[in-house]
């Protein structure tokens, strides 16, 4: 339950912004059962008998990777799924999911498009609520009242995130590493494009994606194999077939560096810089995933957050991140800082990553990174809502079964040599993207570097 | 050596929170523990809190609590700056801190073979931190790019610390968390020398420890690392209560901004302060009516019915130390104007004063909340919160358990009763942001200094 409005500060502030992260708890490493129905839809099972709740998550490929040409298609037909279906109103699929206290909810990315489920575990919960989210998923209303006031909503939120100039960094970043891929476009859609939606289209893109070939079922919670089984029945029973989404285009590596800055009213500017970085189940993946977190991974122990936040308290938050798509998503770094800073702060960063590509890590910065990694890992799989995201993640990229058993052997393995290795094929500094947005119109320091 | 005493509780020493074991100790220097078992993974969380925050403050040093908190990780004698994190992430751990109006805490996440790491090193800062200027002079920057982030540059967030400075004349509860920016910027290493001083002691301290342990193995390694510690002289902030508002107060910020928004807010007790200990209570229930969920009625009437406003929220916090307030935000929709949109939240007000809220709603809520008590276990870290936060403002982290019988014994009469009681016009407070042409704004603004920020 939300008892917080809207846009207010949460009631306290944390060191960095990632504290809230969900905690956990499993003591050996989950047992993935695997499945696929009769009519296609890959399964993706763990009972948790511990607490009486089960929580359920279908993903279909349908995110804003498939708007072909129409930005804020993706997001509009997975919005509109719970508004409206089986001859319900939103009104009464609300009133109806939170009498029984369970939580519904839909959201739609870049890749995929997801609706979700938590229920109490009992049968006069669950029954009740598994009838809705299979009208939800397999029988929307897609009303022409509900898109046109969605749509409005969508404008609002559009103009909104304007304000921001993270999300206008963020947008232009995409725009810039991506140009004509489908990762490019912004995932709610523009003024403009959003305007421009028409529900048949929204009707059409329902029609193709919400198929069962397309989707992936997770479930955590505490029922066993065979109620698992009718549940998923219950849910996606009713889907056609369909066919699974087309394989997405490869992404181009850039040619050559970019800088990009915007004026934005704000007293901080916000700059984000990086490429194309890699996909899952990518062979450079773990040298590449352990290498980063020596460089800005680590929470509060980083090489960045080391040299421009505690050596020159430049910024509040630094990071840098590889976010794996299923072709090569980004590698980012990123930062704010006053106006006047921007420059120092960017070639601390920009000095920190080519050292890093040049150098690799220290054997003991290695050693320090899998010890941590390794010891932390069974704690983002122990709740069930960490586990049911790690299966979302193996089920929708065809990752292997026993993916979280090898996890820590194979950061383990991990060498120095094979770090620098993969940074100096994979990281390419001389190549990379710069956006900044900020308050002051400042002339570029263009990508010299301090000496 | 130092001795033990054992707080002996009502039925014996061990209680249940949610399905688990909670056991409570006090060590003879003051030090409370919390210990709740959670044997479902070999996984432990670690917090201390102490009793200070944002309304321990007063004008001037607004902001000190977050600010040493900040410097928290800033080293010890025995411990440089950085290795308390270099330690924690070698042992496979996550950590960070928090500060809010009423506490301070800090947390790590571990292996439960490692918690005596965690105790160790807290224990180590909790009485031996050593502030250095060179480490402050850094920090504070940091520090105020945080405020940047967080408020100088998001509307929204700037609207609600104006509207928080004129909701409340005297009481602390208008001071922001993250500080004004003129205090942070004549913030001096001695204002954070004597705060430490005065409230990082065992004697104003909660550790609360949840997951796979045995309570008797976490007290023996509380004895080890915290029991050698002193106890300091803790005198407690003045009281300094709001007077009563006397009429409806009105903020308007200006601001560059892409859409306009508007909070507002009624005087209300929490629990700490209602003489009637169901009120607040019965509160909550009113802020679920309205928001708890999408079925709710700000969603269900606003938003889907007459489509006045973009979003729409209100909020409640039972649990604050001080009297606060009860909050109602929102955007509107389309061509719909703060003035439509107040219009329409005010007649929900009305609405709830005037008619008993429905059976089925009143029945929606306790279900949201039985289902969400058996949810919240899931995240140990979150039922580590629950008994810190009520802990760190002298309430009993029992009544966390009593919370599920607390909701769905309020009835419509209450409901309806609270609505007539506290919404009120007199004790309102109205802010809305304003939106500046985002076009008009792109040049550089100055932050707090000189007094010359306003465009």
């Amino acid at each position: 339950m939300n008892t917080r409005p809207a846009g207010m500060l949460p009631g306290f502030i944390c060191r960095l912004l990632l504290c809230l992260s969900v905690v956990p708890a499993a003591h050996a490493m989950p047992d993935i059962q695997h499945w696929v129905t009769d009519n296609g839809v890959r399964v993706y099972f763990v009972p948790a008998p511990e607490l009486p709740m089960i929580d359920v998550n279908v993903t279909f490929a349908a995110g804003s990777v498939r708007d072909d040409g129409q930005p804020g298609l993706a997001l509009m037909t997975n919005t509109l799924l719970d508004m409206g279906a089986a001859g319900l109103t939103a009104d009464e699929i609300a009133t109806r999911i939170e009498s029984l206290g369970a939580e519904l909810s839909t959201s739609s990315l870049r890749e995929m498009a997801t609706v979700s489920l938590r229920s109490l575990s009992d049968k006069s919960h669950l029954a009740p609520a598994l009838g809705i989210l299979a009208d939800v998923i397999s029988r929307p209303n897609l009303d022409k009242e509900d898109f046109e006031r969605e749509r409005e909503r969508r404008l609002v939120a559009i103009r909104r995130s304007e304000q921001s100039p993270s999300t206008v960094a963020d947008y232009r970043f995409f725009q810039s590493v991506y140009a004509e891929h489908p990762y490019a476009h912004r995932v709610s859609g523009t003024e403009e494009s959003v305007k421009a939606l028409k529900l048949d289209a929204v009707k059409a893109f329902y029609k193709r994606y919400y198929v069962a070939r397309n989707a992936v079922v997770s479930i955590v919670g505490d029922l066993d194999r065979k109620a698992a089984g009718a549940l998923v029945e219950q849910i996606t029973g009713a889907l056609p077939e369909g066919e699974r989404a087309a394989a997405l285009p490869p992404v181009p590596l850039l040619k050559q560096a970019e800088e990009d800055r915007t004026l934005h009213p704000s007293t901080q500017t916000h700059v984000l810089m990086g490429a194309p970085g890699m996909h899952r189940g990518d062979p450079d993946y773990f040298p590449l995933y352990v290498g980063n977190h020596i460089l800005g991974g680590g929470g509060l122990v980083s090489r960045l957050y080391e040299e421009v936040r505690e050596q020159r308290g430049l910024s509040y938050s630094v990071n840098s991140y590889f976010s794996p798509m299923e072709q090569d998503g980004p590698y980012l770094l990123s930062l704010q800082t006053r106006n006047d800073q921007v420059d120092e702060a960017l070639a601390v960063m920009r000095k920190t990553l080519r050292d890093f590509v040049d150098k690799g890590p220290t054997e003991d910065e290695l050693v320090a990174a899998k010890k941590n990694i390794t010891g932390g890992f069974p704690l983002r799989i122990a709740s069930n809502s960490g586990i049911i995201s790690h299966l979302n993640m193996i089920g929708f990229y065809d990752l292997p079964l026993d993916y979280l058993d090898t996890f820590n052997d194979k950061v383990t393995a991990v060498t120095q040599q094979q770090i620098k290795d993969a940074f100096q094929r994979r990281v390419s500094p001389q190549t990379m993207v710069t956006i900044i947005v900020g308050g002051e119109e400042q002339v570029s320091s263009g990508i010299a570097e301090p000496d | 050596m130092r001795s033990l005493l054992l707080i002996f509780l009502l039925l014996g020493c061990q209680m249940a929170l949610g399905a688990a074991v909670v056991t409570e100790y006090r060590l003879d220097n003051g030090l409370k523990l919390v210990v709740k078992e959670d044997h479902r993974a070999p996984v432990v969380i670690s917090q201390v809190w102490y009793k200070v925050g944002a309304s321990y403050e007063h004008d001037g040093i607004t902001g000190v609590s977050h600010v040493l908190e900040h410097m928290m990780f800033k080293g010890t004698d025995a411990h440089p700056p950085g290795e308390f994190s270099r330690i924690i992430s070698e042992n496979g751990g996550s950590e960070n801190a928090f500060t809010s109006k009423d506490y301070t805490a800090y947390f790590q996440r571990l292996e439960k073979s490692r918690l005596a790491v965690s105790f160790e090193l807290e224990a180590d800062r909790m009485r031996n931190l050593h502030l250095q200027d060179k480490e402050f002079q850094k920090e504070i920057n940091v520090v105020m790019e945080e405020r940047r982030l967080r408020t100088e540059d998001k509307p929204t967030a700037l609207t609600y610390e104006q509207f928080l400075a004129a909701a409340f004349v005297s009481s602390p509860m208008r001071i922001p968390t993250i500080g004004w920016m003129n205090d942070l910027e004549n913030m001096e290493l001695s204002d954070l020398q004597a705060w430490y001083q005065r409230w990082y002691a065992p004697n104003n301290a909660i550790v609360v420890v949840v997951g796979d342990v045995e309570p008797e193995a976490v007290l023996e390694l509380a004895k080890k690392y915290f029991g050698p510690l002193q106890p300091e002289e803790i005198v407690p902030p003045k009281p300094r209560l709001e007077p009563r508002q006397q009429g409806k107060r009105y903020v308007n910020v200006r601001a560059p901004a892409e859409v306009p928004y508007t909070v507002m807010g009624y005087k209300v007790p929490v629990l700490r302060t209602a003489k009637e200990d169901w009120e607040p209570y019965a509160l909550e229930v009113l802020a679920n009516i309205l928001d708890g969920g999408d079925s709710a009625r700000l969603t269900r009437d606003l938003v889907r019915g007459s489509q006045i406003a973009s979003s729409a929220g209100a909020g409640y916090d039972l649990y604050d130390r001080q009297a606060g307030l009860f909050l109602l935000d929102g955007t509107p929709a389309g061509e719909h104007t703060i003035a439509e949109l107040q219009q329409a939240l005010f007649e929900q007000v009305l609405r709830l004063q005037e008619t008993l809220v429905d059976a089925d709603e009143l029945a929606r809520v306790k279900s949201q909340v039985v289902a969400s008590d058996v949810y919240e276990q899931d995240s140990s870290f979150y039922q580590a919160m629950k008994v810190g936060q009520l802990e760190a403002v002298d309430l009993d982290w029992k009544l966390a358990d009593a919370y599920v019988d607390r909701i769905n014994a309020v009835t419509a009469e209450q409901v309806r009763a609270v609505a007539k009681k506290y919404l009120l016009e007199e004790q309102l407070t109205i802010a809305e942001l304003d939106p500046l042409s985002m076009e008009a704004g792109r040049t550089p603004r100055s932050g707090s200094t000189g007094g010359d920020d306003e465009h």
